[in-house]
């Protein structure tokens, strides 16, 4: 379970994260949603030790995520950066091998090896393994960094957008594996996402912030209609049921 | 002049010309004075030299921390001197006529920084890219230079004075009239040029649409700055971060870009650093031969704040 | 682009081997001394020049060069820039400064003590250097070695102005231009020093990897980001102070061949770290030979001879990268 308690963040006068507390029980999968500037990314760094804490207490596990050894924390928690440039020359299949590294420390055994071969077939890189990742495009790379970060196979996955820069078949795809990973392999998947409907699809439960609070927290046929959505991005989407399922429409002038 | 900041320099640059020639006088008066007159008109050919050719240069390159040092054309230029000698052996370099040379050297650095720079410019490499280029072709023709320096006589090489070293103290007087001449001659071209300086500098495109010869005019430009670089390498050698140093500080004093303005601003602020800078070396703080290494120090600190503070905005 | 790639990871460093071990067989054959290797072979030859010189020299050269290209791999990877290296970014120059006052304040001080200081000095320098390069922006990235090479033209310049007062521009000017010929047997063996940290790199090649990729990637995966920075730092302070102590300052090596070898066998340290240092070693030996052989028997400073030959490979380099993009 992730506990967040009290959590706030401020850069000079600008306040990121106001008094935020949540608790994300293990299991399922958690959709961040939310507009530019709310706060989703600072809260995944600061609940993946990315930045320190200023004020309020983060655990994971009943481990506090700032007094824990870094290198423990890392086979409880992965998390995959909005920021998908890699500057050094690496191959798909180097890349995702480093996703091992807080289990095996540079020893790679056979389990390193199966998982790493799981994890290419998993989002379909068996076929870019050996190309340096500077030949691949956007989308690709994205995919191997998500591959990297599944291959940690730790208890919970943390995304940023991992949506970006894939197209609506790999959008679909990648969102289908997070489910599977979470129903399949018990794992806790919390992931940023933009696209509301992606999270009112896959998801367990959709947190809405806003300027730096939670301003809307449960499950997406609860969560996803006009009333909430105007209250988060301040205009009316109208809202329809496909299937059971809810759908915003904001595309209408 | 409208501007009183140009004023002040000018007055600035005159009292430290009289102290230059007054402070300090023994024994032979003609004898000292001449010399110190020679001495004086150098230096003075050198500020002048430095500060076109900067202004000139950065305008063109549409850069303000670019200079022609930077971009190694005095490592060029000290490269070009010390091959002639390694092809030509010593013996018939030294006994060719000193201007005909200069003349020959000035040519030869044309050549080498046209088909050097020209290219980056036509390709419209970034900055950086382009700095860090000139850097390194700097060291490769430092290196260059010192490779040859040991590989050939060494009585050739002492033909070759310019070291690696800037030095305003032993200035090359047997030059200094024909330098004088072609300083004089480009300080006049410039003065014509000034307003079609500021349309250049607008940039390549909006210079084009007002009706320049863009081309023609780079390569005039470039011309220019490789004579007066040769200009003033030949009298006091490499100058680094010179030439920059006096341009960001001249362009605080009168607030301007403009070249009718900031070439004589910077003209002035050179003279006074060299000729003041000289002056106060040899009579307050004793070792005189220091000042280049302090104005490279100074200008090298200048330069990495320009960076910094370009870098951010 | 020519697309030059040993698949076999194995390739490279068995090619560099061969080569390496070519070049120090010459080069113990090469000096004034004039003793050649059939003569060595036969035994009938001066043995005693090999042992004391020709032997050490070769094994400064091999173990400087190694020392300095894994230095400049660490260094890329922690600014995460491909173009600086410590010979150009004022490590090397605050080396050199640190010696310059050690000499100065204690002039009989033991080659040791000289070491230690320009290790802390190099230390300080390069901890500012890359202190700066984290905070110059990521899209700039020629900005980071060009603030580097000025950054250490004025630790020199500072330097040379101290020497100047002082009267030790002569001394200066040994510690500022590497040279091989004085490598003595019993003079050199500090470099030691460099093959050790070069093993020490080797051990942590997959944190080091890692970290190139990030301080959040790496805390990510679980490394403490921190300390590794001060490994690094420490490696590179080293290995550079060693270097400029015994042999004076070599330029490039720790730019191009990383670069080069990048290139044909990508990032990943643990696969690549031995065929760096093989061919850093390759390079200066092959230019350390070149200066002996250029005007023999007159020698030319391999420090003179890498300036030429590095600024040729990086310019090549960097038009070849511009080109790419």
């Amino acid at each position: 379970m992730i506990r967040i308690e009290q959590v706030s963040l401020q850069y000079g006068a600008a306040e990121i994260l106001k008094n935020v507390s949540l608790t994300i029980p293990k299991g399922g999968v958690t959709a961040l949603i939310g507009p530019n500037g709310a706060g989703k990314s600072s809260l995944l760094s600061l609940i993946s030790r990315l930045q320190s804490l200023q004020a309020g207490s983060i655990t994971i596990d009943d481990l506090p995520v700032d007094t824990t050894p870094s290198r423990e924390m890392a086979k409880k928690i992965a998390i995959l950066r909005q920021d998908n440039q890699v500057g050094s020359r690496l191959t798909v299949k180097e890349l995702v091998g480093f996703g091992r590294f807080p289990h095996n420390r540079g020893h790679v055994t056979q389990a390193d090896a199966d998982m790493v071969g799981e994890a290419l077939k998993l989002f379909d890189l068996t076929d870019l393994a050996g190309r340096f990742l500077e030949t691949l495009s956007g989308g690709q790379r994205q995919r191997a960094l998500v591959a990297m970060a599944f291959c940690q196979d730790t208890d919970y996955l943390l995304l940023d957008e991992p949506l970006n820069n894939l197209d609506m078949y790999f959008s679909r795809e990648l969102m289908r594996l997070l489910r599977w990973i979470a129903d399949e392999r018990g794992k806790t998947i919390v992931t940023v996402l933009h696209d509301i409907n992606y999270g009112g699809g896959f998801s367990d439960r959709i947190i809405a912030m806003k300027h730096g609070q939670v301003v809307a927290d449960g499950p997406p046929r609860e969560l996803v209609t006009t009333e909430t959505l105007r209250l988060i991005y301040g205009f009316d989407i109208p809202v329809t049921l496909i299937d059971g399922q809810p759908v915003a429409l904001p595309f209408t002038k | 002049m409208h501007n009183r900041g140009l004023i002040i320099l000018a007055l600035s640059a005159l009292a430290c010309i009289v102290c230059f020639m007054t402070l300090g006088l023994r024994g032979n008066l003609a004898f000292v004075l001449e010399l110190r007159l020679v001495r004086l008109a150098a230096l003075v050919e050198v500020g002048i030299a430095i500060a076109i050719s900067t202004v000139v240069f950065q305008t063109v390159t549409a850069n303000r921390i670019l200079t022609p040092s930077i971009m190694g054309i005095d490592a060029l230029y000290v490269f070009g001197q010390i091959l002639l000698v390694f092809l030509f052996g010593g013996l018939a370099y030294a006994t060719l006529d000193a201007r005909l040379k200069f003349f020959g050297e000035i040519v030869l650095l044309m050549t080498m920084a046209c088909g050097l720079i020209l290219p980056m410019l036509r390709a419209r490499w970034d900055t950086g890219l382009m700095l860090l280029c000139g850097v390194v072709v700097g060291v490769l023709f430092r290196s260059l230079h010192s490779l040859l320096a040991r590989l050939i006589d060494p009585n050739d090489y002492a033909v070759v004075q310019t070291g690696s070293f800037v030095n305003f103290n032993d200035v090359e007087t047997d030059l200094v009239l024909i330098a004088s001449l072609l300083t004089a001659a480009a300080l006049a071209g410039i003065w014509r040029a000034r307003h079609i300086l500021d349309i250049v500098a607008l940039g390549r495109d909006a210079a084009i649409g007002l009706g320049i010869e863009w081309r023609k005019t780079q390569i005039a430009c470039l011309l220019l700055v490789c004579a007066l670089v040769a200009v003033s390498t030949t009298l006091v050698g490499p100058v680094a971060f010179l030439g920059l140093l006096l341009v960001a500080l001249s362009e605080r004093i009168v607030k301007t870009r403009r070249h009718a303005v900031l070439i004589p601003a910077t003209a002035l602020v050179s003279i006074i650093v060299l000729v003041g800078g000289q002056t106060l070396f040899q009579h307050g703080l004793g070792n005189s031969s220091t000042l280049g290494v302090v104005i490279e120090f100074a200008g090298g600190v200048v330069f990495l704040i320009l960076l910094w503070r370009g870098s951010r905005t | 682009m020519i697309a030059l790639t040993f698949r076999n990871p194995a390739t490279l460093p068995i090619l560099a081997s061969i080569m390496l071990t070519l070049l120090c067989l010459i080069s113990l054959g090469v000096g004034a001394g004039g003793t050649s290797l059939a003569d060595l072979w036969h035994a009938s030859g001066d043995t005693e020049i090999l042992a004391i010189s020709r032997l050490p020299r070769t094994l400064a050269a091999v173990l400087a060069g190694a020392g300095l290209a894994i230095a400049g791999l660490i260094m890329q990877a922690i600014a995460r820039n491909r173009f600086v290296e410590p010979a150009t970014a004022g490590t090397a120059q605050s080396a050199e400064l640190g010696i310059l006052l050690v000499t100065i304040l204690w002039p009989a001080a033991a080659l040791g003590w000289k070491a230690l200081a320009a290790s802390l000095a190099a230390v300080t320098g390069t901890a500012l250097f890359l202190m700066t390069a984290h905070r110059l922006p990521a899209t700039q990235p020629y900005l980071v070695p060009l603030f580097g090479l000025v950054y250490g033209g004025v630790i020199g310049a500072a330097a040379t102005f101290i020497a100047w007062q002082t009267d030790l521009l002569q001394y200066l000017s040994v510690w500022s231009n590497g040279d091989f010929s004085g490598v003595l047997r019993g003079r050199y063996e500090l470099l030691w020093l460099g093959a050790i940290l070069v093993a020490v790199a080797w051990l942590i090649a997959d944190r080091l990897t890692i970290m190139a990729l990030g301080r959040e990637t790496s805390i990510g995966l679980g490394i403490d980001y921190a300390r590794m920075l001060q490994i690094g730092l420490v490696i590179i302070a080293v290995i550079s102070a060693v270097t400029v102590v015994v042999i004076g300052i070599i330029p490039f090596v720790g730019l191009v061949v990383p670069n080069l070898v990048s290139r044909l066998m990508g990032d990943n340290m643990r696969a690549t770290l031995p065929a760096t240092a093989l061919s850093g070693a390759i390079l200066v030996l092959g230019c350390d030979i070149l200066g002996r052989l250029i005007r023999f028997p007159y020698e030319i400073p391999v420090g003179t001879v890498m300036g030429v030959v590095g600024a040729i490979l990086f310019l090549f380099l960097l038009f070849r990268r511009h080109t790419d993009a």
